[in-house]
């Protein structure tokens, strides 16, 4: 059985009983990446030197003690939004194609902290404008459970990475369904955590009100541990929270007894393609079985979701992206004369489609004479729909629903309509307005062979409620990867 | 018979705050420094860098606003101006447009006609930008991050201003009441204080206000009396030749005396302004503001009251060494170590002034501590040396801050007050200079001077002065 196959948990704790050495376990990484990488290309940057180096340095202090992590050890795959100091941090992007952060964001040094092997940085929808991993200016990323389907996005790198077994488990980051989404489409385990619980400083904004890291893994203790070691509250991060509750490995625990879960009857209406719909129904009533209170509920808004988001998020990412003009780091055109044109020129060839698209967006909406229309009125949608949660949150401690409406649609389907792309993410975009946290874990596979993803949504900071729910409703799987299915 | 114009002006007042670090990030406010070394990945705008808020801005912001009589508004916000310049790392200004932190304000100025209140419509936070440095030699422009989120507040005042006066009153105002809270140094030609004057003129009686110009560029109290007369000149007749004023913003140029159009109002950018998602709501409670207003120092009047009562010094005095703070300050400590406030009052009001006044510096610019004055003071009232060399010292002390007792030792300026040693000395000018000693006899109370002259020329400077008249005097 190759190391790869192993969970990060399982795999850190061989490392640990001294059953493997971490060059090992880097190494055998790195066969994977060399094995798959030309097929499915989910890296932008493999660091493989740097890993191996890295590997001696954990291994000594593995060996001293003075790493106890359980992630200790492990190979990780980093989303290429998330700077990490002298390694190429592209977003996707040709704008940073030549970009080499001088610090690294928090969360990835909290994994650094943990131990944690960076094997390097992972394929993405650019700057995570997207649902496929297709509008990556390095090419796409294909789906290793079927490569004629894209993996889904914007994470897209990340979560094929895990299913591929070209890393043990991977930071990927979410602002409408970028964790949950993908990881649906690849049969992987991601979480979407409370807004403010694990720090951005470092994560190369998009929205940055909507914007959390998370973890994407093989299974839900992977993503607890995983959590448990990014999470905490950073001075650097305004919007980061002061929590007292980052133990969230204590919720793994296979007991729903008396947990009351909602259905919300809008999440299963048209659009639903049927297989999810009776695969994510299915597993509502085994989680019933095990002794969980299931009811349908009305959740008031869903249909406003989608324009909400796509304006405030694009009103942001028109701001948050103007910093990229050429002057200071990343492209510049060649030929230019004088200032504007430089900028003009840079940005034109720096940006692909779908970021001048949403750039294009949201300068619109934050235009003076359509602020109040659009993205004062977004905001007010937004707090709205963060109501009806709370409403919902009164009675239920978990929210189930599909993660997405379809499994991976075919690979060059989705760019051509735009519209049709945005609303894939009804169940997922919700959440990031809210605040709220989600995971996505898997619960079959349709009559295509491709993976189905359950969304469990929990209120503000109680990640431990989806993850003992997502964590008793995997008691009664097992894990399956592509492999199996080939 | 002419037409009579009324003009109208309005300032946009920037100040830039006395913290140690930045608004947003940890890095030094420290004027001067090699080009981007008081920099981090936060003030360059490096991708995925976050702000977080220096809280003394905010108390700076408010203590102003308390001593300018503004609300200070409880739930306020920073919104992001967005722009694109080389100077501008992020391409947007973290600014506050829809919840500025204080409100409806105003101070009191003295005119001709009487006191008048000046109304500060409202005072917001912002971060400085970096600066552009040419490099003609290259042809290329640099830019130098070192001021790129030093924390900036703009004072926007009422148009209420009618004249050069009362806009050099009102900014004299402004400046003592922030110098006085310690918020700034105000140093116009430093940058530390900043104004653009926005400026109309309309017919006497008119209710309406004409359509103003802003002007930018005016780094003295006298480029913006200047200015203000120049723009004032120029709208007037354009009026007066039946031509209409644009709107637009002028750059004055102080050496020509004449202002330039930057951008008129068609140009004008929409900045799509929208609170910055990174940065959370600031929440200022009762107790916070109270904190603020009882820690708040003496101010100006307060102090100008006070000086009046405790020390034995000419009400003038009092009003000169309050009007600035650096002065004030400098009274106060120097006074503290030699408790004679007169004659530190002297030095500062004749001495330290001219010595302003002919090295074309600010008061502002005064940087010689209160210890070396109040021995120097301690020195002269003595006797210890006369009154030449110790104004020969004091010029040391103002320039290079020296010790004067070590200055006097080293350079042997003690007064000679040896009798003997005099008396020998005086004896052989009188000797010397015949003519002038019978010119005395003769009457002429002038030829004694002459004499004291050429004893201090043989002393070096040094003799006691009231010796050498009375010692003359006998022996004459």
């Amino acid at each position: 059985m190759s190391l790869m196959s192993l969970t990060a948990v399982e795999l850190g704790k061989k490392i640990k009983a001294k059953e493997v050495t971490v060059k090992e376990a880097v190494q055998a990484a790195i066969a994977q990446i060399e094995a798959s990488e030309d097929e499915l290309n989910c890296y932008v940057t493999v660091d493989k030197e740097g890993a191996l180096k890295r590997a001696e340095e954990v291994q000594k202090l593995i060996d001293d003690g003075t790493l106890t992590s359980p992630l200790a050890g492990v190979p990780v795959a980093i989303k290429d939004n998330m700077c990490t100091k002298d390694l190429l941090t592209t977003c996707s992007s040709k704008i940073l194609g030549n970009f080499v952060p001088t610090y690294t964001a928090q969360a990835v040094i909290n994994l650094e902290e943990a131990g944690a092997v960076i094997l390097g940085k992972t394929n993405m929808d650019e700057f995570a404008m997207g649902s496929t991993t297709e509008t990556s200016a390095y090419g796409e990323t294909k789906n290793p459970w079927n490569t004629n389907h894209v993996p889904g996005g914007s994470s897209g790198g990340s979560c094929a990475a895990v299913a591929a077994e070209e890393c043990s488990y991977a930071l990927g980051s979410d602002t409408g369904g970028s964790i949950r989404q993908p990881s649906s489409f690849c049969g992987v385990t991601g979480i979407k955590p409370t807004y403010g619980t694990v720090s951005r400083y470092g994560l190369i904004a998009y929205g940055s009100s909507l914007d959390q890291i998370g973890p994407v893994a093989k299974d839900v203790t992977d993503c607890a541990t995983i959590l448990e070691a990014i999470a905490g509250y950073d001075s650097k991060d305004s919007t980061s929270v002061k929590r007292e509750d980052y133990d969230f490995t204590s919720a793994l625990v296979d007991d729903v007894k008396g947990l009351k879960i909602g259905v919300p009857k809008a999440y299963f209406g048209d659009g639903l393609d049927k297989e999810v719909k009776d695969a994510v129904l299915a597993a509502a009533k085994v989680l019933e079985e095990k002794g969980a209170i299931v009811e349908e509920f009305d959740l008031g808004l869903v249909d406003y979701a989608i324009p909400a988001y796509y304006v405030i998020a694009a009103a942001e990412a028109s701001s948050n992206l103007s910093r990229f003009d050429g002057v200071k780091y990343g492209y510049r055109t060649k030929d230019y004369e004088g200032l504007h044109n430089m900028y003009k020129k840079s940005r034109s060839e720096g940006f692909g489609p779908e970021v001048k698209r949403r750039i294009m967006l949201g300068s619109f909406v934050l235009s003076s004479g359509y602020y109040d229309a659009y993205y004062l009125k977004a905001l007010r949608t937004k707090a709205l729909i963060k109501k009806e949660f709370d409403k919902a949150f009164e009675k239920y401690d978990v929210i189930l629903g599909p993660a997405a409406p379809t499994t991976a649609p075919k690979l060059g389907d989705s760019l051509s309509d735009p519209i049709k792309m945005y609303l894939g993410d009804i169940y997922t975009i919700s959440v990031n307005l809210a605040g709220l946290p989600g995971i996505s874990v898997p619960c079959g596979v349709d009559s295509k062979g491709l993976p189905i993803g359950l969304q469990l949504i929990g209120d503000c900071f109680k990640e431990k409620n989806i993850i003992r729910a997502a964590y008793a409703y995997e008691q009664t799987r097992t894990y399956e990867g592509p492999g199996k299915n080939k | 018979m002419a037409k009579q114009y009324e003009t109208v002006i309005g300032l946009e007042v920037h100040v830039e705050l006395a913290t140690k670090t930045k608004i947003f990030c940890g890095c030094s406010t420290e004027f001067g420094g090699a080009p981007n070394t008081h920099t981090c990945p936060v003030c360059t705008g490096m991708p995925g860098s976050l702000p977080v808020l220096n809280k003394q801005v905010v108390e700076y912001a408010i203590a102003v606003g308390l001593a300018t009589n503004c609300t200070i508004t409880q739930y306020c916000k920073f919104d992001r101006k967005n722009y694109f310049y080389p100077d501008n790392p992020q391409n947007y200004q973290i600014s506050q447009l829809y919840l500025p932190i204080c409100r409806n304000g105003g101070v009191e100025i003295d005119t001709p006609a009487g006191k008048k209140i000046i109304g500060i419509h409202e005072i917001h936070m912002e971060e400085d930008a970096g600066k552009l440095v040419h490099d003609e030699w290259e042809d290329c422009s640099l830019v130098d991050f070192n001021r790129s989120g030093v924390p900036l507040i703009e004072i926007v005042s009422e148009p209420d201003m009618r004249s050069a006066e009362e806009v050099i009153a009102y900014l004299d105002k402004l400046r003592l009441i922030i110098q006085y809270l310690g918020a700034s140094d105000c140093k116009l030609n430093e940058g530390s204080m900043r104004a653009d004057v926005n400026l109309s003129v309309r017919e006497v009686g008119a209710t309406e206000f004409g359509t103003r110009t802003e002007m930018k560029n005016l780094n003295s109290f006298k480029a913006i009396a200047r200015a203000i007369e120049g723009e004032r000149a120029r709208q007037i007749e354009l009026l007066e030749e039946g031509k209409q004023v644009v709107q637009e913003t002028r750059r004055w140029d102080d050496n020509k005396e004449y202002s330039y159009a930057m951008r008129s109002k068609e140009d004008a950018q929409d900045y799509r302004y929208f609170p910055d998602p990174d940065l959370v709501p600031i929440v200022i409670s009762d107790e916070w503001i109270e904190r603020i207003r009882k820690a708040q120092p003496e101010l100006r009047t307060e102090k100008l009251e006070r000086y009046k009562k405790e020390f034995d010094i000419p009400d003038y005095d009092a009003e000169i060494l309050t009007s600035s703070k650096v002065l004030a300050d400098l009274f106060e400590a120097t006074t503290e170590l030699c408790h004679k406030p007169k004659k530190v009052s002297n030095w500062l009001m004749v001495e330290t002034l001219r010595l302003v006044k002919e090295n074309d510096m600010e008061v502002e610019d005064i940087d010689f501590s209160p210890e070396n004055l109040a021995k120097l003071i301690e020195l002269a009232e003595s006797g210890a040396i006369n009154s030449s060399v110790a104004k020969e010292v004091f010029e040391k002390i103002f320039k290079e801050d020296i010790d004067p007792d070590k200055y006097v030792e080293e350079k042997g300026l003690k007064s000679v007050n040896d009798e003997g040693a005099l008396r020998a000395t005086i004896e052989k000018v009188i000797a010397d200079n015949p003519q002038s000693v019978e010119d005395y006899h003769n009457g002429k109370e002038k030829a004694i001077g002459f004499l004291v002259g050429q004893t201090m020329k043989a002393m070096q400077g040094k003799a006691n002065p009231g010796m050498v008249n009375k010692i003359l005097k006998e022996l004459l």
